[in-house]
């Protein structure tokens, strides 16, 4: 019993857990609001499309890359999607659209694959610049204006609910779409994944040391494609899962959430240089930063205090990880080397 | 002569591939638009029109010779923006004058908060030893979020008007707000080639091991590094300012993403050691150069700037790459 608390001490996902913990406590204690049914169910479901994105960065950051291109490729996706559909006057299910997004999103992933991975080019400036192209490209060429109207099968999905939630005493009530499967889903699958696959297991390890993978025998550049193609068709699930639950496509409300996604998985513990991080700290890791955006006006702080905490948020919560980070390597033979410095 | 170039051809190749690119386009906007672009007021305009984003670039540019990165500098821009519009509205209480004494005061003022916050970034980077990225990611929303908060979101307008008016001014038909920059970009210039301090940079950036052990001081080094970069943001804050005549939190957000591509066309090496200020303000000028030609074309959407930026950066990346991957073939991490 004492080896595994002294195992989760250890862990950053621990501490996450425990200040998620210390915040739901606060904001209970001050408003009585937050163990409540449809306040649970509110977070989960604005849960869904940052969960999805961070599981893209997350995986993105795991291989020692960084993905800011993610909301524009979500946002080309959905848009390109949504108009082709309605355009198409399409009646059926949502499963042909999401197919298509799919496919789209995969092309655009390729292209960031194809970059990073057989270019070897920094990957923040590779995805800077597409997502300035796929910005361009939505606004320039497309001429994405804001859609009202979503086809019928998409609009169903988004309205439709596992169930529902009711606060029996203010009679406010949630419901949790049907998405948040789909958020279920990709974390598990990506967790398999990771865990079990000689793809997954090679993005751990070109995020630890890429020579060494690539001398180890690892595809280097297939695998880092690959990746890219992975990101980008998460990112497109996302993007069309936010234009169902919101009922019209709003080209441009996706971007920037880049910064706060990222932040949110290194929060959870997942080292910014690659090579180290879980899937429950990334999950964690987004969960805090998405209470703290949603929780602000629960715990009585006015709204435009919002970023400061982000901000906060990310300069102590970063500080902590690189302390943990400096501490372990020192720890694991680094310090012969710091006591010469010294 | 022509050995000379030969050799600069080969070392300061991207140099000239901007300038090429910038010939071309000078050429193209010659040939299709002639006057309309080649006109004095035109040329005016530009020049006043980049300071703003160019001063942060240089700031970037610092930033990531040390193989750092600067994603703070709008909010350091607008929060400085924001405290001098106050400041000044303070002072003048409700006149339309503030005199020049004022508006110099207000100037050190910002930039002494621009120090202060790049010496923050700095502290977080070397001390706290948080990656740049990071630590500059989470300052700017912390600097932007202040700037919400002493604003309530909204804009700040109700300042002395004479302020806008010395900065939008022209002396002798060169803006004022151009010569703000060449005054910082010559003192950059001057700090990176004729001191110690440039060259400890470059060291730092291509090995922080070597600089360690060096003997050099690499923390106080970062810090003055990030403490440059966030003067240069005030100091484009200050003329945001100028420009807009008002002060918001939201102002210039895309000039994040658009410092960093600037710096990377300017043939500064995304993870430090290598990077020259002229191959910055080439870039810096030649961004400026692409937006206004463009919008001279009423047919071609703005949002295709965007795209054609991403696709300008991409560009050199590839060239860049195709020039040296034969010499390093697998880069190692």
């Amino acid at each position: 019993m004492d080896k595994i608390i002294k195992k989760l001490l250890k862990r950053t996902e621990t501490y996450i857990f425990l200040i998620l913990l210390l915040l739901s406590v606060l904001i209970q204690a001050r408003s009585g609001q937050f163990y409540t049914p449809n306040n649970i169910v509110d977070i989960m479901s604005a849960m869904i499309v940052p969960g999805l994105f961070a599981v893209g960065a997350f995986l993105v950051i795991l291989s020692g890359g960084i993905d800011v291109s993610f909301p524009a490729l979500a946002s080309l996706t959905a848009f390109a999607t949504t108009k082709m559909f309605l355009d198409m006057g399409y009646e059926g299910s949502v499963l042909l659209p999401l197919l298509v997004a799919v496919l789209i999103g995969a092309v655009l992933g390729m292209i960031n694959g194809f970059f990073i991975g057989y270019l070897k080019l920094p990957a923040m400036i590779v995805t800077l610049g597409t997502s300035s192209v796929f910005k361009g490209f939505m606004q320039g060429t497309l001429e994405s204006k804001q859609l009202a109207v979503i086809p019928a099968g998409m609009k169903s999905f988004g309205v439709s609910s596992l169930f529902t939630a009711t606060n029996t005493q203010s009679g406010l009530s949630s419901r949790l779409p049907v998405a948040f499967l789909v958020l279920v889903l990709v974390v598990f699958v990506s967790f398999l994944v990771l865990k079990y696959t000689m793809f997954g297991r090679g993005i751990y390890a070109i995020g630890g040391n890429e020579a060494a993978a690539y001398n180890a025998g690892f595809r280097v550049k297939w695998t880092k494609f690959l990746l890219y193609v992975f990101a980008g068709i998460i990112a497109s699930i996302a993007g069309m899962i936010r234009v169902c639950m919101m009922q019209q496509c709003h080209p441009t409300n996706m971007l920037g959430m880049e910064m706060n996604i990222i932040a949110g998985v290194v929060l959870g513990g997942t080292v910014i240089g690659g090579g180290r991080g879980t899937m429950t700290g990334c999950v964690l890791g987004t969960l805090l930063i998405v209470l703290v955006e949603n929780s602000m006006i629960l715990l009585g702080i006015p709204v435009v205090w919002k970023d400061v905490f982000v901000g906060l948020l990310i300069v102590i919560g970063t500080a902590i990880s690189a302390y943990q980070v400096t501490r372990s390597s020192r720890r694991k033979g680094n310090r012969k080397q710091t006591e010469e410095v010294a | 002569m022509a050995e000379k170039l030969k050799v600069s051809w080969k070392k300061d190749s991207h140099i000239w591939r901007l300038l090429i690119i910038m010939v071309v386009w000078f050429v193209f906007m010659g040939i299709t638009k002639g006057g309309k672009f080649y006109s004095v007021v035109n040329f005016q305009t530009m020049f006043a029109q980049f300071p703003e984003f160019g001063l942060m670039s240089l700031g970037v540019m610092v930033c990531m010779i040390t193989g750092g990165i600067d994603l703070s500098t709008v909010g350091v821009a607008n929060v400085t923006a924001i405290t001098m519009a106050l400041f000044m509205r303070k002072i003048g209480a409700g006149s339309d004058t503030l005199g020049l004494h004022w508006i110099v005061i207000a100037f050190i003022l910002a930039l002494l908060m621009g120090a202060v916050a790049g010496a923050f970034n700095g502290i977080l980077v070397s001390k706290c030893k948080i990656p740049p990225i990071l630590a500059t990611l989470g300052s700017g929303q912390l600097f932007t979020g202040i700037g919400i908060v002493m604003t309530n979101g909204s804009a700040i307008s109700d300042f002395p008007k004479d302020f806008a008016f010395l900065i939008n001014n022209r002396v002798a038909g060169i803006p004022v707000q151009f010569i703000l920059f060449v005054i910082a970009a010559a003192v950059l210039a001057f700090l990176l080639k004729k001191t110690t301090y440039g060259k400890k940079l470059t060291l730092l950036g291509s090995s922080h091991n070597v600089a360690l052990y060096s003997g050099m001081r690499v923390d106080l080094l970062l810090i003055k590094t990030y403490l440059i970069s966030g003067i240069c943001s005030a100091l484009g804050g200050m003329i945001m300012l100028a420009n807009y005549n008002s002060a918001r939190s939201d102002y210039g957000s895309n000039y994040t993403l658009q410092c960093i591509m600037i710096v990377v066309l300017g043939g500064v090496d995304p993870d430090g050691g290598r990077g020259d200020i002229v191959g910055v303000l080439l870039a810096i000028f030649l961004v400026r150069a692409l937006e206004t030609g463009i919008n001279r074309f009423p047919q071609i959407s703005s949002y295709y700037i965007s795209l054609i930026w991403g696709a300008v950066l991409l560009l050199v990346m590839v060239l860049n790459y195709l020039s040296s991957h034969h010499i390093k073939l697998f880069k190692k991490k």
